[in-house]
């Protein structure tokens, strides 16, 4: 009886009141710093005060595609955000691939140890990312000393200072650092693989890679699916940090992705206004995106991913 | 039992391959962190003409009693590791209180503030707006800035709300019903048997606030405020002169300047990228066979 009590007790606001101190916490840290889109709306530049900053209307967003530099430095940068962001979608099938044959791997120890070994880079910042990078590549690094020895190249390769091939070395780095990471769901997934599916396809005299084919591959396609949308909701939003530490005045051009851009404008350059409007274009179009590829999903699959 | 499959050339071919392929890739992950440590180890001049490639040679380890001479970066250890300790404590706690009260049937408000919570993963105004809005907060160069931000982790919250769901409703019932309130079926019931889940988050956290750079880049100008991930991206682009310092000293105390261990600007930046990395590498081993569960309970959705 007093069971039953319990779980038809009425409302608790005091459990409410618990978790208000939280609540105001992510009011301040999530929420709050939306309202630092108002910047984009007036003609901000420290240390005058925002309150004392001429309001402007949409000057910023026209000056944007006011005149054809610009119109050409932001094609640039866009070009670069699709570019990177497009490479990573291209082979996004990739952890699948490598969880699979991962598990085709019989010897249960190696497989252990190049799971573990190959997981370690996700877990060491872009900055020691870029410091293994520069120990390996830069003019004085390990493989550059290596070329010289081994007497293939006289004058150091300047591969950091590079500029024609930034993005598919900047993909590679990603590659490097998550590819052993982003197997781990869909490694998950085939331990999750009926046996008695193994079992009929032996029956049926399948070959290893029928097996692979037929059985193995629908059954992550699902994981695939709702990863691969994720990541297109994601498009705009490379992130900062690889790109930050990567850049160079040689590579530039070629490595400003959106938010790298966005921080080289207000922090470089004091433009914060303008830096502000771009911000917040790029957040309107990832929302409208996530939206997208969630009512996409509902269509296909019956199911929201989000 | 499996019957054995009848192994065609092809399939040998495959064989192969993948080992090949796995075993490249998996010192390709290696390698930069062994030669790295090898060099560090290895008398400084072999290790400036490139010859430490496959062992340490002349193995010494003056370089990691000298980096510290180097003013700032204890300060920065402990920088980093007050951040990591203080944040991690306090996420924890919050995830774990957060998971259970979302829990909460009765609570009021409870579906509103819980989709409050978790839609904050699917968007965010920008770096710049926060950048500007945490300085009218009075949050730059300012410790709470490291730790204020990550107490409300909607990640790590679903997670645990995912794992108080799973455990026997009866447990909080009967505790209820012998008179304990919700603070106290908190800490005497969900704490403990949520422990394997509160590891995962544990450890997800540490490696988060050890390893983050873009908060002291944003809001950090006073140098005793400077993390290890941060010193050592300035000492990237500086430390010729870093180690020309370092030698004075040296050479100011002892008088005999050995090539074996006169510090070189690769020796300084390599011996310090070691230290910065030392704690991922100590842990890893520890942490690695919690998140493949921590990750599934992740993917049921919140």
């Amino acid at each position: 009886m007093r069971i039953r009590e319990y779980s038809t007790k009425g409302i608790s606001f005091r459990k409410f009141l618990y978790i208000l101190p939280f609540m105001l916490l992510l009011a301040v840290f999530a929420y709050y710093p939306l309202y630092g889109w108002v910047y984009a709306f007036f003609d901000y530049s420290p240390p005058i005060p925002l309150s004392k900053s001429p309001f402007v209307g949409l000057q910023w967003f026209r000056s944007l595609i006011e005149n054809q530099v610009k119109i050409d430095q932001l094609l640039q940068v866009i070009k670069n955000t699709f570019g990177m962001s497009g490479l990573g979608l291209l082979f996004s099938w990739l952890p699948m691939i490598f969880a699979i044959f991962l598990n085709e791997m019989k010897a249960v120890r190696f497989r252990k140890f190049v799971q573990t070994v190959t997981t370690l880079p996700n877990f060491i910042s872009w900055v020691l990312v870029y410091s293994l990078a520069f120990s390996m590549f830069s003019s004085e690094g390990i493989v550059n000393g290596l070329l010289k020895q081994l007497g293939l190249s006289d004058s150091p390769i300047l591969f950091l200072q590079n500029s024609d091939h930034v993005w598919i070395t900047m993909w590679l780095w990603t590659i490097w650092k998550t590819l052993g990471w982003s197997a781990i769901l869909y490694i998950a997934a085939i331990t999750g693989i009926d046996d008695s599916l193994y079992e009929a396809a032996h029956v049926d005299g399948a070959t290893r890679m029928q097996v692979i084919w037929n059985v193995i591959l629908p059954s992550m396609l699902p994981t695939y699916f709702v990863l691969l949308m994720l990541q297109i909701a994601s498009f705009l939003n490379n992130g900062l940090e690889q790109y930050f530490v990567f850049q160079n005045a040689f590579n530039k051009e070629n490595i400003q992705v959106l938010d790298l851009y966005v921080y080289n404008l207000a922090m470089g350059g004091g433009s914060y206004s303008v830096s502000v409007a771009i911000s917040m274009l790029k957040s309107l179009i990832s929302v409208v995106l996530l939206f997208s590829v969630n009512g996409f999903s509902k269509l296909l699959r019956g199911e929201s991913i989000v | 039992m499996r019957k054995a499959v009848q192994v065609s050339p092809t399939d040998k071919m495959i064989t192969v391959l993948i080992y090949v392929l796995f075993s490249l890739f998996a010192c390709v992950c290696v390698y930069p962190f062994y030669s790295i440590i090898i060099n560090t180890i290895s008398a400084n001049d072999i290790s400036a003409r490139g010859d430490v490639v496959f062992y340490p040679r002349n193995i010494h380890f003056q370089n990691y009693l000298d980096v510290f001479k180097i003013p700032g970066l204890g300060n920065a250890a402990l920088i980093s590791l007050g951040r990591t300790v203080i944040g991690t404590l306090l996420t924890v706690g919050a995830s774990a209180f957060l998971g259970f009260m979302f829990s909460q049937e009765d609570m009021w408000g409870r579906r509103f503030w819980y989709r409050f919570t978790v839609i904050t993963m699917f968007f965010n105004a920008g770096i710049i707006p926060w950048y500007l809005t945490m300085r009218s907060l009075h949050l730059t160069n300012n410790f709470l800035a490291y730790i204020l931000p990550t107490i409300v982790a909607p990640f790590f919250i679903i997670l645990v709300k995912t794992f108080v769901e799973s455990t026997p409703k009866e447990l909080q019932q009967a505790a209820s019903i012998d008179g304990a309130g919700t603070m106290m079926i908190f800490f005497r019931i969900i704490l403990p048997i949520s422990k394997p889940i509160l590891a995962t988050v544990a450890i997800f956290t540490a490696v988060d606030q050890w390893n983050s750079f873009q908060d002291t880049l944003l809001l950090v100008t006073d140098s005793k405020l400077y993390t290890l991930q941060f010193i050592l991206y300035n000492y990237i682009n500086q430390a010729s002169s870093l180690s020309t310092m370092v030698n004075l000293q040296n050479a100011g105390s002892t008088a005999i300047a050995s090539l074996a261990t006169e510090q070189t600007t690769t020796s300084i930046r390599m011996t310090v990228t070691i230290i910065v990395v030392a704690p991922i590498l100590l842990i890893y081993p520890i942490f690695q066979r919690f998140f493949v569960k921590g990750i599934m309970i992740g993917a049921v959705k919140g």
